[in-house]
């Protein structure tokens, strides 16, 4: 059983050269709190996955982190600025993805595109064809034209054209194509061979382990986990279901084995990622008839982690 | 019948949805013509008092350009038509024009069209319930100002027939919009087209009541008033809207029948794969975004003021040997009437122009509500700076489209009588109203920086200074009240004196309440 705990943080919170620090956010909409004590770290040349449910608050904190939203409570420091004094001069050094790209309908994406990049000034043609080829983006259309998805590679090829130290995306890739998510995956990987900073906010599990080196995990406006991905990994589960010639024994007593229903020559059981292995060869030694495996979605994880900790809270 | 399937749950939909709105537009179209009904009974209280009024309008161009048909004005019924009839019809042409568009074009631009017709829906069943709820509102508005104008003892049949005529004007500009819906997949482009065409119907009667009215006849407000509601009524102009406002509906319908859902008519051309140098920049990228609408608003008051120019040089013949209106305009301080036409039609193209400096300083509102505001405010681009690309626009632009108006009305009447040298007279007399449209520029920044949800507030602001302009002196208003506009403290050129410190003023208040706005903005959450 991995040890759940209040926020980990195992990130250098003492060291000054943190992309992004966040300590203690809390914002409140009229009597909504959005965010309610956060805590987020990112170290400079990383990519950092920043995780959460729908309305856990991952767009409130980048908007925080924007200057578009003034904190209540808190410290936040962004490249060793305020982000909401300092904005302007912090926004040169930045890129910004949100989540859903809204354009101009009578511009082209070209149009926009560049829009975005001189505004920034670090327009860089080579780099921004380059791109649109990349992406499949057609550059001549008005943008009342496109897709969502369309309008989301606008959005990206806008920001990866630059080369700023830091690009914050907010669920990037929704609505892209499953080919398109992998050019994604591939720049952003040369954006970390660059030694520049990513925090990519998320809800795909697989994005996230595919890119991220640290992740923090965010529910209803709090840090309940952070920390690297092998450590998020202990906390991956895969459920299984199998049926065996002869009936299973000894799965109860295999470490890493949770919730184990055993019906005769079936079992179907939960099992942390790292010990996958150990059980599967035990359980090749019953004969197996079938087995289906399926990683355990998101919103499983935080019910499974944190379900405790949600009642006690709703109970508070 | 299952293109209709759907209609009766849409309706209550639509019903649902713009509540507010469909009350807020049943109370001011009633009250509007009553309250102003209610003032002339108050202002002519003897039959001696209304034939001298009657007397003044008959030899007034700039009277009947604004107000209509001189028709009986020495009834109560003939002068109440004639002062609130005109107006009254293009509120409730604007009422039909926002109600459909916005419930057909506009629900389809939002994309929330294509989640609708995926339910067992049928293709016109939306269309229909748009239509139904906004005939009922032209029914209803038309039935209030009839039976409000009988309660007030005013003709019956009359009544009826202006009542009736309040409604079928409606009814032809649902059905304008919806054809307009059809071919543009812009609902800024339905508002703007069918704008235009009230605009042109407007002005097209002012010419042809002037003259001998046959223009009257091909503009869809002249042809209701050619139905000559207290002045010997006749039922079959107010047919032949009818039967244009059914194929109006009829032309929509096939249209639709031709389209894609979310598509228009006119196909999406490709643009440029780059932008140009100056999109670089937040002032040229805010001058990209707002072109459009200052050309549709500067051809609006440039035609507006070349038609109400092209006239001026009428209104001297047109007085004749008029004592009446002689009286009258001493008792006003006027002493050239065409000077004191020429002053009415430029208030009346500032208040349109007015439209657009609103318009224009709400565009961050509009950018931030489609959560465009948040990216570029994430570029190196202070709030400070954003906002004040498309304020410059908006400042900028209301001289531009207040020179335009100027210039239309100085290149017409100029070329009929008055002499070229009445371009650069009537261009500065139209400039002259710079700083109120400044004002109402700045009141909707400050609303956009401190109290973004009350935005609407600056429309309502600008239309009571449109009843205080057109409607002040019928409505017997209080002069402290009047004096709330700021459109009465420009000088009216080229009729009044030109002053300096009123405008100063003006200027200096709308400087202000820009400052506060743009200092609430920097201070809020954007979003």
């Amino acid at each position: 059983m991995s040890t759940v705990s209040a926020p980990r943080r195992n990130s250098p919170t003492s060291r000054g050269d943190a992309a992004a620090s966040v300590s203690g956010l809390t914002k409140t909409f009229g009597r909504t709190r959005a965010l309610d004590g956060l805590d987020l770290i990112v170290a400079e040349g990383e990519v950092h996955g920043f995780l959460g449910p729908n309305g856990a608050g991952k767009t409130t904190t980048i908007r925080v982190l924007l200057g578009l939203l003034r904190a209540d409570f808190g410290e936040v420091r962004l490249l060793g600025g305020d982000p909401w004094r300092d904005a302007v001069a912090l926004h040169r050094r930045l890129a910004y993805v949100p989540g859903d790209v809204s354009l101009w309908p009578k511009l082209t994406g070209g149009e926009i595109i560049d829009v975005y990049a001189r505004l920034r000034g670090d327009l860089d043609p080579v780099r921004r064809d380059a791109l649109l080829e990349r992406f499949e983006l057609d550059p001549t259309k008005k943008a009342r034209t496109y897709s969502k998805g369309n309008r989301q590679k606008v959005g990206l090829v806008a920001a990866l054209t630059s080369r700023a130290e830091l690009l914050l995306l907010d669920e990037p890739t929704s609505g892209l194509d499953p080919l398109m998510e992998s050019v994604f995956q591939e720049c952003i990987r040369e954006v970390k061979a660059e030694g520049r900073t990513v925090l990519l906010s998320s809800h795909i599990l697989a994005e996230v382990e595919a890119l991220c080196d640290r992740v923090s995990i965010i529910r209803a406006g709090r840090t309940v986990e952070s920390g690297t991905l092998t450590e998020l990994r202990h906390l991956t589960r895969t459920s299984i279901d199998v049926e065996t010639v002869r009936a299973p024994e000894g799965l109860a007593a295999l470490p890493g084995v949770h919730d184990l229903r055993v019906d005769d020559h079936r079992a179907r059981f939960d099992v942390d990622s790292d010990r996958l292995d150990h059980v599967v060869r035990l359980l090749a030694d019953f004969g197996i008839r079938s087995l289906t495996s399926r990683p355990p979605t998101l919103e499983e994880l935080f019910l499974r982690h944190y379900g405790d900790e949600t009642a006690a809270l709703e109970g508070s | 019948m299952t293109e209709l399937t759907g209609t009766v749950t849409l309706t209550r939909l639509v019903l649902r949805r713009d509540r507010v709105r469909i009350l807020l537009w049943l109370l001011a179209v009633p009250v509007l013509v009553l309250v102003t009904a209610a003032s002339i009974k108050g202002l002519y209280p003897t039959q001696h008092d209304l034939d001298v009024a009657a007397e003044a309008s008959r030899g007034n161009a700039a009277a009947i350009a604004f107000n209509g048909p001189p028709l009986a004005l020495d009834t109560m019924g003939g002068e109440v038509a004639f002062q609130v009839g005109t107006l009254g019809l293009v509120v409730v042409a604007l009422m039909s024009v926002f109600m459909t568009g916005r419930n057909t074009r506009g629900e389809e631009e939002a994309g929330r069209g294509d989640a609708l017709r995926a339910l067992p829906v049928g293709r016109h069943a939306n269309a229909t319930a748009t239509l139904l709820v906004v005939t009922g509102m032209n029914v209803a508005v038309g039935a209030a100002v009839a039976l409000g104008l009988i309660a007030m003892d005013l003709p019956a049949r009359g009544s009826l027939v202006f009542g009736t005529a309040f409604c079928l004007l409606g009814l032809l500009f649902a059905g304008f919009t919806l054809v307009a819906a059809q071919i543009s997949e812009n609902t800024r482009v339905v508002h703007g087209g069918t704008g235009a065409v009230l605009g042109a119907a407007f002005v097209l009667r002012a010419v042809g009541d002037i003259g001998d009215g046959t223009l009257s006849w091909f503009s869809p407000i002249g042809l209701v008033q050619k139905s000559r509601p207290f002045a010997g009524e006749r039922w079959w102009p107010l047919l032949l809207a009818a039967v244009g406002a059914a194929a109006a509906v009829a032309v929509a319908h096939a249209l639709s029948d031709r389209r894609d859902v979310g598509a228009g008519l006119v196909a999406p051309r490709p643009g440029p794969p780059r932008a140009a140098p100056g999109l670089g920049r937040p002032l040229g990228l805010a001058v990209r975004l707002q072109r459009g609408s200052l050309i549709g608003w500067g051809s609006a008051v440039f035609l507006t003021g070349l038609a109400y120019g092209w006239v001026a040089a009428d209104v001297e013949d047109f007085i004749g040997d008029n004592d009446t209106m002689a009286d009258i305009l001493a008792r006003y301080g006027a002493t050239d009437l065409t000077d004191s036409y020429l002053a009415q039609s430029l208030l009346l193209v500032a208040l349109i122009g007015t439209g657009f400096a609103v318009q224009s300083a709400l565009r961050p509102l509009g950018e931030e509500g489609a959560l465009r505001a948040e990216p570029l405010l994430a570029t190196p681009v202070s709030r400070a700076r954003w906002m004040a690309s498309h304020l410059a626009v908006a400042l900028a632009g209301s001289v531009v489209v207040l020179a335009l108006a100027g210039l239309g009305a100085g290149i017409a009447y100029g070329s009929t009588g008055g002499g070229w040298s009445q371009i650069p007279r009537l261009t500065g007399a139209a400039l002259a109203y710079a700083p109120a449209l400044w004002l109402l520029a700045g009141l909707a920044t400050a609303l956009f920086g401190l109290v973004p949800r009350a935005t609407a507030a600056a429309w309502a602001v600008l239309a009571a200074c449109a009843v205080i302009g057109l409607l002040g002196e019928v409505l017997g208003l209080p002069s402290w009240v009047r004096d709330l506009s700021p459109f009465e403290h420009v000088p009216h050129l080229p009729a009044g004196d030109p002053t300096v410190a009123a405008p100063l003023l003006l200027a200096l208040l709308a400087a202000l309440l820009t400052a506060a706005g743009v200092a609430g903005f920097r201070r809020r959450d954007v979003g």
